[in-house]
């Protein structure tokens, strides 16, 4: 825990007339658990995308551990230690979800060996062990087109957790996960977070898993940082309550995505 | 350069008037080509043999219809009933029984299903007409020719070159424009090619369209072989060439898009007249040239819209 | 399946060969089945990554004339082939690099404006090529031995054999490595490919160079069997015929290739002989039972009879 690794200067990006991001000013800092709320169209998911390279801010600039990244490309960033997982999970559909992990072990190796399989033992066995962290060992062989959302949802954390960043951004880990099964969910992903000692910002829909997991929030409100502190601080904020958990409460029946 | 003027003007007015008419012709085709990929986003290989049906159907109708003593006059009409016979019985019996049973299969499914039928309507086409030369021009005979002023000279040109093939697409032009964004019908077709999902969703009747869209493309492809036809003996193979210039002309203009076809149209037309004029060994490869090098700028072509996929 | 390909090839090579031993002229045949089953497997790796090349011909062609040029000057079967290989991966290279920036109909437009140039090119400089009259190929020394004609095409069947095993053996691995793997995720997520630090594009353009040499190969055989180039083993319909091939064969394995290669030459030759105006229509039909009856082509019906699943 020192210092920031990521630090987000007056990000401004504007979709038409939509600010996305009128002035984000972040640091995230090395070590800690940053959860990301606000109602559906703050800028939260364009966060994640300017970080990781996706898109590219009309001004400001995102320094990742004291060197500039802003306007690099995915592939860049990804190699320096930043890995995202998405929203609506991205996996191969015609791959296995053990292929999948192994595609992203792979690729933290470098590709380039095309007569050795892919499913070599080193690989395999990163692959397996981390499925086995995730819970997942009982559908390694199934493809991923015929997983249930909760389970696309771990693979596709698992793939962004099989690189081995040091910074992690997560785009709502948790929805479309059974209600029931959450908690379990997020404790795993938690512990393998920590043993990895992997920096995580996250954004998410459940006050609970913040309250419960985050060491700070951060409140986005239409392309801005309304507040910015602990949870317990920040959630029981009555502006806070009425402006984004309370439009989360009432706008969020269960089992509804969030676009 | 004046002086290369002096020699070669004549030359060069010919083939911009050339240029014209087969820009004319080219657009026909592919602007069907380009609404029919914009709705049912396939590529119809066998776009071109319902261009070469519709030729040869014309000159046949045509030398029947002529040896029954019809009036030159009707000759013209002739042409286009000819080419929406062909188009309104070929278009639903294709859509009907083959594209729609491949609507959800992969890209490279549809791309055979349409190259084996290609492949059926290229023998049909020796079946039925024979592997000689059919030519009928009485229409473009009707018309006569017209001394056209360049400089101190005249240049002879055909009338129906001239006038009817350029008339026909830019009246086709100008027509698909009202219709597409002035009735409803159009209107769908539009939302369909722009966001199929959303317009399904909203309860588009896709099928009715899919099979309009189809229709009219056959029709426009007969069309543009019906037109052809009076300016040159049809031999087999000549469906095969129109459509891979189609081809380039849909890739080139951007995907669905009729403006960026009459643009690419016009420039692939005068660009390969130029050539047969000029440097008859490129005349084959000047469309190709002028595609890769409007991609290499514009990679979703001149008029296409890129789509950003959301993550 | 995937357990019983080996033996499967053995079996399908042993059927070749008993073939070619009880009937002359299928060693013909099956020489050029071969050749282009060896073209197909490139076919199959751009599938793989969800793409359709509708101008693969280009190499086909390339290999071919490569032999023909460099025939009266090199005078070795063995040298030529590696020569067309090398050139082929070279221009396959230096096309790849520009059309593996683009996707799904715009690459399969942009090869097959590659291809319709090289014909063009092929046809119109007739000083150099003899344009449509092609150039013939005389039988040559392989390896530093002279040969008759009949042991001369032996050799050429046994090479073609010999490659086909060992190129299906290589590439079997390829597809299972990394490299293959990632390809195959082009199809279905390329962004998360660039989100894992894997350049999507040079997974592409990898299997573009490597189906460039496997075509140049395909094309060297063919010249040295048929022993005359025209320019039609480039023209678009070829290429056309390569993606048939593959989807005959069925996309799963290897061995796809080559058994559609074999029934397609097969069906091609027999049509040819018995309905001479109406070949083309029988294997269109052909095609199109093909792909509406039997998804998986015939290696997916070869993999149901064994019991297994086709991939």
């Amino acid at each position: 825990m020192s210092g920031a690794l990521l630090r987000a200067t007056g990000l401004r990006l504007a979709f038409g007339g939509v600010k996305a991001a009128d002035g984000i000013d972040l640091d995230v800092m090395a070590g800690e658990f940053l959860a990301i709320i606000g109602p559906n169209g703050a800028g939260k998911t364009t966060f994640i995308n300017m970080t990781t390279g996706y898109l590219k801010p009309n001004a400001g600039s995102i320094a990742y551990d004291g060197r500039t990244i802003t306007g690099m490309s995915p592939r860049a960033i990804v190699k320096l230690g930043i890995a995202r997982s998405f929203q609506l999970p991205q996996l191969f559909l015609e791959h296995t979800v053990e292929q999948n992990i192994a595609l992203a072990v792979a690729s933290r190796h470098g590709i380039w060996s095309p007569l050795v399989p892919l499913l070599r033992p080193s690989y395999r066995d990163e692959a397996r062990d981390l499925l086995d962290r995730f819970g997942l060992s009982a559908i390694a062989d199934a493809r991923a087109d015929a997983l249930n959302e909760g389970a696309r949802k771990l693979a596709d954390i698992a793939m962004a957790v099989a690189l081995k960043p040091r910074l992690l951004l997560m785009d709502e880990p948790t929805s479309g996960v059974a209600a029931s099964e959450k908690m379990t969910i997020v404790e795993t992903l938690v512990n393998v977070l920590r043993d990895a000692k992997v920096t995580a910002v996250f954004v998410e829909h459940d006050m609970d898993v913040v309250e419960r997991f985050a060491d700070r929030v951060a409140v986005w409100s239409q392309g801005r940082i309304a507040a910015l502190g602990p949870p317990a601080e920040v959630l029981s904020d009555p502006a806070v309550q009425r402006e984004v958990i309370g439009i989360e409460r009432h706008a969020t029946p269960p089992g509804v995505r969030h676009a | 350069m004046a002086e290369w003027f002096q020699d070669n003007g004549l030359l060069l007015g010919l083939a911009l008037l050339d240029g014209l008419s087969s820009a004319g012709l080219i657009f026909l085709v592919a602007v069907g080509l380009n609404l029919v990929f914009g709705v049912l986003r396939i590529v119809n290989v066998a776009h071109g043999s319902l261009y070469a049906i519709g030729a040869y159907s014309a000159a046949s109708i045509g030398i029947f219809l002529a040896s029954r003593g019809l009036p030159g006059w009707a000759s013209i009409p002739a042409l286009v009933l000819s080419a929406a016979l062909v188009g309104a019985v070929l278009g639903p019996l294709i859509e009907r029984f083959l594209l729609r049973r491949i609507y959800a299969q992969e890209e490279v499914v549809q791309l055979l299903v349409t190259f084996a039928l290609f492949m059926i309507l290229e023998d049909v086409q020796k079946l039925v007409w024979g592997v000689q030369p059919i030519h009928h021009d009485q229409a473009m005979k009707l018309l006569g020719t017209i001394d056209i002023p360049f400089g101190a000279d005249f240049i002879p040109f055909t009338n129906y070159q001239l006038f009817v093939l350029p008339g026909f697409a830019v009246v086709t032009l100008v027509g698909l424009a009202w219709f597409l964004r002035r009735t409803l019908t159009g209107r769908v077709i539009v939302a369909v090619t722009t966001d199929r999902e959303a317009a399904t969703a909203m309860g588009i009747d896709a099928q009715r369209i899919f099979l309009l869209t189809f229709t009219f493309g056959a029709m426009l492809a007969a069309l543009g072989g019906a037109l052809s036809s009076p300016t040159a003996a049809l031999v087999p193979g000549v469906g095969a060439q129109t459509i891979v210039l189609s081809f380039a002309v849909v890739a080139t203009a951007g995907l669905g898009q009729i403006e960026g076809a009459a643009l690419t149209s016009l420039m692939m037309g005068l660009g390969r007249s130029i050539a047969v004029y000029f440097e008859p060994e490129l005349e084959v490869v000047v469309p190709y040239i002028i595609m890769v090098l409007v991609l290499l700028v514009r990679p979703q072509g001149l008029f296409g819209v890129i789509e950003t996929r959301r993550v | 399946m995937k357990r019983y390909e080996p033996i499967l090839g053995v079996l399908l090579a042993a059927g070749l060969v008993a073939a070619a031993i009880a009937a002359p002229w299928l060693r013909f045949v099956l020489t050029i089945a071969l050749a282009k089953g060896i073209a197909v497997m490139g076919i199959l790796l751009l599938l793989r990554a969800g793409q359709v090349s509708f101008g693969h011909a280009l190499y086909i062609g390339f290999g071919a004339y490569t032999v023909a040029f460099l025939a009266p000057r090199v005078n070795d079967g063995a040298v030529l082939l590696l020569a067309a290989a090398a050139g082929a991966g070279v221009l396959g290279l230096m096309v790849g690099l520009f059309v593996t920036r683009y996707r799904q109909i715009f690459f399969g437009m942009l090869n097959l404006a590659m291809c319709m140039v090289f014909y063009s090119l092929l046809e119109k400089l007739y000083h150099i090529t003899k344009g449509s009259d092609g150039i013939r190929v005389e039988i040559m020394p392989i390896a530093g031995q002279a040969l008759d004609r009949v042991t001369y095409e032996w050799t050429v069947f046994g090479i073609a054999l010999g490659l086909a095993f060992v190129l299906a053996f290589l590439l079997r691995l390829y597809l299972a490595s990394p490299m293959g793997e990632a390809l195959a995720g082009i199809k279905t997520r390329e962004t998360r490919l660039e989100f894992m630090g894997v350049p999507a594009r040079g997974v592409l353009l990898a299997a573009y160079v490597i189906s460039a040499v496997v075509g140049g190969i395909g094309g060297a055989l063919i010249a040295m069997t048929s022993r005359h180039v025209t320019p039609l083993l480039s023209y678009w319909t070829a290429s056309g015929e390569l993606v048939f091939i593959a989807i005959l064969g069925g996309a799963g394995g290897v061995l796809g290739p080559f058994l559609g290669a074999a029934a397609y030459e097969l069906v091609r030759v027999y049509a040819a002989a018995s309905f001479a105006d109406a070949w083309q229509m029988i294997l269109g039909a052909v095609l199109l039972l093909v792909i509406l009856f039997a998804p998986g082509g015939l290696w997916g019906m070869a993999a149901r009879a064994i019991g297994g699943r086709g991939r």
